[in-house]
């Protein structure tokens, strides 16, 4: 299981690694996801914390609880975490990259032209 | 419900192992205590568990004073270095002794735990080599069912596969029982992610008694042109620095305003970088 960066909070990093799961599909709409003590054994952290990790996906309602079964994703759930990352796609990652491109010296076209050729990348 | 020591002092000769030392421990979460050999570790678990008696200031358990209660001492288990069994006793009649003690203590589930470590149950204790003496022990204090339970470095010549195995199962037993952890290691990177609070001790003082992300959120690192470093830190203040040809990073105390000065860069801090610098300050302070 992939580690941690010990230098930021280990919960908003379960919490990404959560939506990144919602995202990519490993975790289903109306499907279980892991209990605290799954997360806490297998990643070796603090139940407080996954509790906490956990929480905040509940609090936006991306998550929910069906006491004495387990933890759920929402209907809907995807969708959201999609359009919340389309909408910071902007500020955190093509603005790094435009910095990045002008302090290498590229033109506006040339970072266009490398864009177009990544987008048709095979994976 | 906690265990709270009150202005503890013990002294041995003219060492002073804790110095009025006053800190609580409870609220079923899992616990750090952190500090270099002869801080006082060991001391103030000695203390919370009457094997050493402290010269003033008293150890509460759920508010009853510890020494001379066997109540209150029946609630606290210390996965202890010495070998308290008879040297023929082999691995299962010891569990059952220590069961006796400790109406809590989980048979069905040590057993399970020794089998997923290869425990040998037929072997005498006392002839189990370093790795498996250590499984042993923490096989005992997983399995006491304590209120209260300490480990002392459980992790002592075990090796990365049975570290990986009982940092697991330690948390398991954590978000499965309300009970409150004490973990007392010097391998604090792989500690960091179990703990969810630090006690950090320093020649028998406590230095910082603080929920971990807390604790390294209050902290961070500045590093470029040793110049520019100096100039940023004047007024700041440093835990450590270190330079390296003419670059340099400073460990500086508080949470960086803004975004970083042009040349220099900021990066957070984990736990035992904080501990340290931590460490390093606290050295140098001593020494002046």
């Amino acid at each position: 299981m992939a580690g941690f960066d010990g230098t930021r909070p280990i919960f908003l990093q379960l919490a990404e690694m959560l939506e990144e799961g919602i995202i990519s599909g490993a975790f289903p709409e109306e499907g279980q996801i892991p209990s605290i003590t799954e997360y806490s054994a297998a990643l070796k952290i603090n139940p407080a914390t996954a509790l906490k990790g956990i929480n905040l996906l509940v609090d936006e309602g991306l998550v929910y609880k069906k006491r004495g079964v387990g933890m759920f994703v929402s209907t809907g759930a995807r969708s959201k975490l999609l359009a919340r990352r389309r909408e910071s796609f902007y500020s955190e990652r093509v603005l790094p990259v435009a910095r990045e491109a002008k302090a290498l010296g590229l033109t506006s076209g040339e970072l266009a032209e490398l864009t177009a050729r990544a987008y048709e990348e095979k994976e | 419900m906690a265990i709270e020591l009150k202005g503890v002092t013990k002294r041995y000769g003219a060492t002073t192992a804790l110095d009025k030392v006053s800190v609580s421990f409870g609220g079923g979460i899992v616990y750090g205590l952190l500090g270099a050999n002869g801080a006082g570790k060991t001391t103030m678990m000695n203390v919370i568990t009457n094997r050493i008696f402290a010269d003033s200031g008293e150890v509460l358990i759920d508010g009853e004073r510890a020494p001379g209660s066997d109540r209150a001492l029946g609630k606290v288990y210390m996965m202890a270095e010495a070998n308290l069994f008879p040297d023929s006793m082999k691995v299962e009649p010891a569990f059952r002794l220590t069961r006796s003690f400790y109406p809590g203590f989980d048979m069905d589930y040590a057993l399970s735990v020794a089998k997923r470590f290869e425990l040998p149950l037929k072997k005498k204790v006392k002839s189990l080599s370093t790795g498996y003496a250590s499984i042993f022990r923490l096989t005992l204090a997983l399995a006491v069912g304590t209120p209260y339970d300490i480990f002392d470095e459980p992790v002592l010549g075990l090796d990365a596969q049975h570290r990986d195995l009982f940092y697991r199962l330690l948390m398991e037993r954590a978000a499965d029982t309300e009970q409150t952890v004490i973990l007392s290691t010097h391998l604090i990177q792989e500690a960091a992610s179990l703990i969810s609070h630090a006690v950090i001790i320093h020649s028998g003082r406590i230095l910082r008694d603080m929920d971990t992300a807390a604790l390294t959120g209050a902290a961070y690192q500045v590093s470029g042109p040793a110049a520019a470093v100096d100039a940023y830190c004047a007024g700041r203040h440093v835990l450590n620095a270190n330079s390296l040809g003419g670059l340099k990073t400073a460990c500086v105390e508080g949470e960086p305003e803004g975004e970083a000065p042009a040349g220099l860069e900021f990066a957070g801090m984990d736990l035992q970088d904080y501990f340290i610098s931590l460490m390093n300050e606290a050295d140098r302070r001593e020494a002046k």
